[in-house]
């Protein structure tokens, strides 16, 4: 810890700045906390995206484990923020859906059964509309991120969900075509 | 507390202080060699090179293979290899010239060839600048001239040259990309025939082509070729602005020699560049003044849609012979065996660089037209008038160095000739002739190159060496060892070398450009939805296998990170098995590879979306693993399958399969 101070004291050598280190010399958490920065800022020549630099980077605890106790409140992370539906099944949408699902999405998905990812049959009871178009749209975030899509690729041994590109459109086909399972 | 503070201080300032001394040291000490540069100005060299990971280089270049047969992309100023495009050579890291789709792009009318040698590369040009769209490269052993396709990076057509041996003086563009032309090196009996070498004289003939692009698809087609007497024609530049319409060859071997060009081929005094008016030469074509000859040559081409190559072989030519079509050439007389042939940016200036000479000679087209105007002729060869000498010279850059070979020029009026005897780069004045900076190479430089340095539109920031050897440059790597790039600033008066990269093969000529121009086309993926393969598997369901006879056909798919099928019975020894493989990812840099204990050709490498095929013809019975090459996912080592081999009168039912066998 000594060693530590001292090094701080090279930052912090210059006479208007005494106050400030007496005051840092007087708390150790702070010294802890100050350490870090300047190592973290130095290591990432002061890059912005370090993550010592945001401040309010840690989330409260709470809210994470509410997300995770229900998974319906999970909207997900991607450009999908809410989605309304109509009372009825658009019919002509969910075939186009089925259609863009048979051809981009049954090399891993069985619409009832378990294969190389979950089955889609009831997933609508299980996931926000909102969190299926955001899986199918940005799952590359998703699963580094998002704790429901973060279990699920440990829960399917790894195998990352694919980015197949669809458009938002063709997303909220499929969408469609799963109110339909 | 304070004593400890201080002397950590001390010591801290000393480590800084020693650890620039050594920097300036080491940068001093590799300057060494160098005419210029301080400790200084070398750690300022190091920043203008420079690109922080993560961020992109300001130029794509396309450096020439060489005899690697290939054209590689680096980027610029950072020197980093950013793809090596298989061009005229087969490649089994890409199943290139392997793989059933793009055999038929190394077809030839002498079969199947897996090696070219690639020299010029060219970028397409609009109004005399750089477009982005393609860039073609020619092969001179085997006469051809490849198109690569700038979205996709990959090898689009190839078409061969008929009546040609040896196609040097190619694919030099036209300011709108109308033509690129192919020159022969070697002439040839044309048609080919048995006769004694020693005719050469009488019975050799030196095919310059004319090879029509088309504007929209880039689609090359055989326009027609002029009959030059038997010279050996070297290179070549299209005009400019003023001068577009003709096309400069130059020659050597003008004594017509058959044997030890070394001495004979020197012996004149003069050497010719051949200007052909090839807006001339439509007009002769349109009024039915050429001769049809019969000529088997091929032409491929490569489909996106399909993922296919096709090979189609022609079988006429269409040939001017100068005598019959007055105004079609003139010869500009230019000293001792000229090299490359160079027109300025304003199309005034062509430069003839007389390898055997420590000048240059700067022919004017303005005076040029006067001579023909005016007949000022000095004689004539096969028909073909001689222009005099001072009537068409416009100056000459005296005692530059030894052994120019080409000029790139900047967009303020400055010439830069690499001379590879006295290896040093030479920047002289255009009008002035003076000559006004030299830079060493390391060591004997061929050509060189600027961004757009044979355009319209120099883009005069950096130039490249193409140097033919390296030596001591990097850690020796034993007898053989890559040839060498050097970089150079020319923003200012004084030319700069900034890096030393190592290249494939050698690399004769390059191009760069923007990378602006490229980079918002590159593609990503190949759309499942536009997949026109034959035998292409749009999903898992309908994957399958099918026997005709001894030919099998597996129709598979991957996706992360599985293949469907990956479980297959009933192959025999000796059957032809043939795995059409498609790729079902739709998402950037995700492609899988497919490889085959046993299979004697390559590996495949198949792109999001695409669909390609191996060969195998299994020889013994097993069973055989294959799986996936390219780390695709966490489950990558679980991307593998087997297929069952049993005799050739077994009676194994052939059946297929992944996880439950209902599923596919």
């Amino acid at each position: 810890m000594k060693d530590k101070v001292v090094f701080i004291s090279f930052f912090v050598k210059a006479k208007i700045f005494k106050p400030i280190k007496r005051l840092i010399m007087k708390i150790p958490s702070l010294q802890a906390v100050l350490v870090f920065a300047v190592l973290t800022i130095m290591a990432c020549g002061g890059s912005s995206e370090s993550p010592a630099s945001k401040p309010n980077a840690p989330k409260p605890k709470s809210m994470v484990q509410k997300k995770a106790e229900d998974p319906m409140k999970d909207k997900g992370i991607g450009p999908v923020k809410e989605v309304k539906f109509d009372a009825e099944v658009n019919t002509e949408l969910a075939a186009k859906g089925e259609e863009i699902y048979k051809k981009l999405c049954t090399a891993c998905h069985k619409p009832d059964q378990k294969f190389i990812g979950p089955a889609q049959k009831g997933v609508l009871d299980r996931r926000s509309p909102e969190w299926v178009m955001n899986m199918i749209l940005n799952p590359e975030e998703m699963i580094q991120k998002d704790p429901v899509a973060k279990k699920l690729l440990m829960e399917f041994n790894g195998a990352p969900m694919a980015n197949q590109n669809l458009t938002q459109e063709e997303a909220r086909a499929v969408l469609e075509y799963f109110r339909t399972l | 507390m304070k004593n400890q503070s201080n002397l950590l201080f001390r010591l801290f300032f000393a480590a800084l202080a020693a650890f620039f001394v050594v920097v300036l040291f080491s940068c001093n000490n590799s300057n060494n060699n160098q005419s210029s540069g301080s400790g200084a100005l070398a750690s300022d060299v190091a920043s203008r090179v420079y690109v922080p990971p993560g961020q992109y280089d300001e130029f794509y270049s396309f450096l020439s293979g060489g005899f690697s047969g290939q054209l590689s992309v680096y980027g610029l100023p950072s020197g980093r290899l950013l793809k090596v495009i298989p061009v005229f050579s087969v490649d089994p890291e890409k199943a290139y010239g392997f793989n059933e789709e793009t055999k038929p792009m190394l077809n030839t009318s002498h079969g199947f060839i897996p090696w070219g040698d690639a020299h010029h590369p060219e970028l397409s040009q609009t109004n005399g600048e750089t477009d982005g769209r393609w860039i073609f490269i020619n092969d001179n052993n085997t006469p051809r001239v490849a198109r690569i396709d700038l979205t996709t990076f990959e090898t689009a057509e190839i078409i061969e040259i008929p009546n040609s041996g040896g196609n040097h003086s190619s694919p030099f563009t036209t300011e709108n990309t109308k033509y690129v032309v192919a020159g022969t090196r070697f002439s040839v009996p044309v048609p080919q025939k048995d006769v004694a070498i020693s005719s050469y004289a009488e019975t050799f003939k030196g095919a310059l082509s004319f090879i029509k692009v088309d504007p929209h698809t880039g689609q090359m087609s055989l326009a027609f070729q002029v009959l030059m007497p038997a010279f050996d024609y070297d290179l070549a530049h299209s005009g400019k602005g003023k001068s577009d319409g003709w096309t400069f060859f130059s020659s050597y071997n003008t004594e017509q020699k058959n044997t030890l060009l070394e001495v004979e081929a020197s012996q004149n005094d003069k050497d010719f560049i051949a200007a052909i008016n090839w807006k001339k030469a439509e007009e002769f074509v349109a009024q039915g003044k050429y001769k049809e000859l019969k000529a088997t040559y091929v032409h491929n081409l490569y489909s996106d849609s399909k993922h296919s190559a096709t090979s189609e072989t022609l079988h006429n030519v269409k040939v001017l012979i100068p005598s019959d079509c007055p105004g079609l050439v003139y010869f500009l007389p230019t000293p001792k065996s000229p090299h490359g042939v160079d027109v300025d940016p304003t199309g005034e200036y062509i430069v003839g660089n007389g390898k055997l000479s420590a000048d240059l000679t700067v022919h004017s087209f303005t005076k040029m037209l006067k001579a023909i105007d005016n007949k000022a002729f000095d004689g004539e060869v096969a028909g073909i008038p001689i222009l005099k000498y001072d009537e068409v010279v416009a100056g000459v850059v005296e005692g530059a160095g030894l052994g120019p070979l080409h000029t790139e020029f900047d967009a303020r009026g400055n010439a830069y000739t690499s001379f590879f005897i006295s290896s040093e780069i030479v920047k002289w004045k255009l009008g002035t002739w003076q000559v006004l900076d030299r830079v060493p190479t390391y060591y004997s430089i061929g050509h060189l190159m600027i961004p757009g340095g044979d355009s319209r539109k120099p883009n005069g920031k950096y130039m490249l060496a193409l140097n033919k050897i390296t030596k001591d440059r990097f850690l020796p790597t034993g007898p053989e060892m890559d040839q060498s790039c050097q970089l150079f600033d020319i923003s200012g008066d004084k030319m700069k070398l900034l890096l030393d990269f190592p290249t494939i093969g050698e690399p004769h000529y390059g191009q760069a450009l923007l990378a602006s121009k490229v980079q918002p086309k590159s593609r990503k993926i190949f759309k499942l939805d536009e997949n026109k393969h034959p035998y292409f598997t749009p999903s898992e369901k309908e994957t399958k296998v099918v026997r005709e006879g001894n030919t099998v056909h597996v129709y598979m798919t991957t996706i992360r990170s599985h293949f469907a099928p990956d479980n297959i019975e009933g192959i025999k020894v000796g059957d032809k098995v043939y795995f059409h493989v498609t790729n079902l990812e739709q998402d950037w840099d995700v492609p899988h590879g497919f490889a085959v204990l046993g299979a004697l050709n390559a590996e495949l490498l198949i792109m999001p979306g695409q669909t390609e095929t191996l060969f195998w013809e299994p020889q013994k019975e097993g069973v055989i693993p294959f799986y996936c090459t390219d780390f695709c996912s966490a489950l990558h080592q679980e991307m593998q399958g087997y297929v069952r081999v049993s005799p050739r009168n077994a009676n194994v039912a052939l059946k297929w399969s992944l996880g439950d066998s209902e599923s596919l």
